[in-house]
């Protein structure tokens, strides 16, 4: 009941924010019984849980968000004065990386934050590590890639 | 006084131009680099600093708070979409048995197993 909660005021959130009708009765009741609908196909259905909800992520992935915009801010330079540079001097590099997260939720977030650091992406998922694709040696740093995981692994811990 | 209006522009001006750098830099890595899997990095730098900077840039131009709100959810869903397409192709090439060049000659070999 919970989740189910937590899913209608997150789609209505959506909903009144997208559509911007704050003062509109009708479909303001529209959007309601819309929210309503959807949220209870999705309970029908099954698919309410902890990796389509994942509410206790929370409080603690904002910060962790921030956090990872510095590290795609830093990456990106690094990427762009290697696509700039009049001689590219790539060493690219195909290495495994442990995966701390326990839950799926959180394999999934670590496996994205690779991808979406510019210079490393995660190519393939074993059963506790990741494959990982890197541009440059530099950039191939084992122990930075496993500190991050270990951030996501603290964040889908708390709650 | 100082013109508020002058400074958002200047800083929007500044977020949208440095986006758009990206995104030339990350056309131009595209072109250059040499096999699919350096290109992939190329296309992550128009991903993230190229559409999350106009997207800033564009929040600052934004008339009302309602505009603010969509552009954020725009540039929210970009963050959490695009790794999943980045890696959606980068796994489908792996798994038919593209192997990337690697080291600092390039040459394919070795698979990383």
């Amino acid at each position: 009941m919970g989740r189910f909660l937590i899913l209608v005021l997150a789609l209505a959130g959506l909903w009144l924010l997208l559509s911007g009708y704050f003062d509109k009765p009708l479909l303001l009741a529209f959007g309601a019984g819309s929210v309503l609908f959807a949220a209870y196909l999705a309970r029908r259905a099954g698919i309410l849980d902890h990796d389509s909800v994942p509410a206790r992520l929370f409080p603690g992935v904002l910060g962790y968000w921030m956090w990872l915009g510095g590290e795609i801010g830093k990456a990106n330079m690094i990427v762009i004065r290697h696509a700039l540079a009049v001689e590219p001097k790539l060493s690219p590099k195909l290495f495994l990386v442990p995966n701390p997260p326990k839950s799926t939720v959180g394999k999934a977030t670590f496996a994205n934050s690779i991808t979406l650091t510019p210079g490393t992406v995660s190519v393939d998922l074993r059963e506790d590590a990741i494959l990982v694709h890197a541009l440059t040696e530099e950039l191939a740093d084992v122990a930075a890639i496993t500190d991050m995981g270990v951030r996501v692994a603290k964040i889908e811990g708390r709650g | 006084m100082i013109d508020l209006y002058l400074i958002r522009d200047i800083v929007s001006w500044a977020l949208m131009l440095a986006g758009g750098l990206a995104v030339v830099s990350g056309a131009i890595g595209l072109v250059r680099f040499p096999d699919f899997f350096t290109r992939l990095h190329a296309a992550g730098v128009t991903d993230t600093a190229g559409a999350e900077l106009i997207i800033l840039g564009m929040m600052l131009q934004s008339p009302t708070w309602l505009h603010v709100a969509k552009l954020a959810f725009i540039g929210a869903f970009l963050f959490l979409t695009s790794p999943v397409a980045t890696h959606a192709i980068a796994h489908a090439a792996w798994m038919t048995g593209f192997k990337p060049m690697q080291g600092p000659d390039l040459r394919y070999e070795g698979d990383g197993k």
